[in-house]
């Protein structure tokens, strides 16, 4: 079943918890990934790789650099999820 | 029809020695950081590097071949005349013809071997062992000198901010020889040429040579793409080549990946699931990214400092601009 605009951000929340260590509390839609959250170039790769995996859906590397935001993040899998 | 009498060799292949060399001047990155706008703290949490070794003038491709020869062949307790065929991986000799595995068989006095360059890139260490261990079985050689040599200092662009600290020189060595018993696993290699412009030479030496652009040719990479192959694809491919050796991750010693970065080495560890008790080759550190010298650079340290030993069971594995990629499961020397 697909995922809730709720559901991606808890989701993205524990993966960037994970790889960032960044405070679940702290990942809101408004936040930007790399200014934010510093999350480098590198981490959000991860960051993509895991949410593919977790909501089914496929990032292709040219729309990754469109993804400022965690908020551009859940429209995306949103939209895309399968 | 004649027929012709099959060809036979060794059982097995084996690595019988190692040995590397590395530029006498080591490059901090306080010195990248005068022609570029970073930090010290930026580039390291970015790849990993702290410092790497740059050629001088004497420290040619050939000059850091012989040298590295030198060292595996006395490594492997043969003579240079033992040597059957001299496989020379680069990317950095800028002397098309000949091919600069001829000079270095001459100077290291293996005789008359057959001598010859590949081209596979970050990938071209397990290219050439896959060769060396087929000819050794074929019995077209006993033993195969295989060299991976990069000046890649030579084709960086020192004044951008994304790879003017990732790249090194250095060269690195391995003698292939018969073994009794399988210590060469199956290579697990391949090509996606679909994706040739994700690491690439910025212009072609023609285009350079009509004066467009200016810049001298150097190596430039989509860093994203690149961290996302390497990291998710290569780690599949990483897992086949265990497979195909007939082991597991906990039957592994030793991890040694192409130095091409450490978040991508960090990451690769992670995703394969790699057990506590596996060493995993971190020279990324001190050494740069030096292509296809890296991995026997990286295996020469780790046998040197003791933190592997002879006999370990290491999954080597190297990939880059192609794209390519080979790994494969080896007995250490």
């Amino acid at each position: 079943m697909a995922a809730t605009q709720e559901e991606i951000v808890d989701g993205l929340a524990e993966i960037v918890n994970e790889i960032a260590g960044i405070p679940v509390e702290d990942v809101q839609l408004d936040k930007s990934f790399t200014d934010d959250l510093d999350v480098d170039s590198l981490s959000m790769v991860e960051v993509v790789v895991a949410a593919e995996e977790r909501f089914d859906v496929k990032i292709p590397d040219e729309d990754v650099k469109n993804l400022k935001t965690v908020g551009d993040a859940t429209s995306y899998i949103l939209k895309h999820q399968g | 029809m004649a027929k012709i009498k099959p060809s036979k060799g060794a059982p097995y292949a084996r690595i019988l020695g190692v040995g590397g060399y590395r530029p006498t001047r080591v490059v901090p990155n306080e010195v990248i950081l005068e022609r570029i706008d970073s930090s010290d703290e930026w580039i390291r949490s970015r790849s990993g590097i702290a410092t790497r070794h740059w050629a001088d003038d004497q420290e040619t491709v050939t000059a850091m071949s012989v040298e590295a020869a030198g060292k595996a062949i006395a490594d492997a307790g043969i003579a240079p005349a033992d040597i059957g065929a001299v496989v020379v991986s680069t990317v950095s000799h800028f002397k098309q013809t000949p091919a600069v595995a001829t000079e270095i068989a001459h100077l290291v006095g293996a005789g008359k071997p057959a001598a010859f360059d590949i081209s596979a890139g970050c990938a071209g260490f397990g290219y050439g062992l896959t060769l060396a261990k087929g000819m050794i079985v074929d019995g077209s050689a006993e033993h195969v000198l295989v060299i991976g040599v990069e000046r890649l200092s030579d084709l960086t662009d020192h004044e951008d901010r994304a790879t003017a600290f990732l790249f090194g020189d250095g060269a690195g060595a391995v003698v292939v020889g018969p073994s009794d018993v399988p210590a060469i696993g199956r290579t697990v290699w391949g090509s996606e040429g679909d994706k040739s412009e994700t690491i690439k030479q910025t212009v072609s030496w023609a285009e350079y040579r009509d004066g467009h652009p200016e810049k001298f040719p150097a190596i430039t990479q989509e860093g994203q793409a690149v961290f996302r192959w390497a990291v998710f694809e290569m780690a599949k491919v990483a897992q086949q080549a265990l497979e195909a050796a007939g082991i597991t991750a906990d039957d592994l010693d030793v991890f040694i990946p192409h130095q091409a970065n450490m978040r991508i080495i960090d990451s690769m560890v992670k995703t394969l699931k790699l057990p506590e008790h596996v060493t995993v080759a971190r020279d990324i550190e001190t050494t740069g990214n030096t292509s296809a010298a890296s991995i026997p650079l990286a295996m020469e340290r780790l046998l040197a400092t003791g933190e592997a030993k002879s006999g370990d069971t290491a999954l080597v594995i190297g990939f880059g601009a192609g794209l390519v990629y080979a790994a494969t499961v080896v007995t250490l020397p």
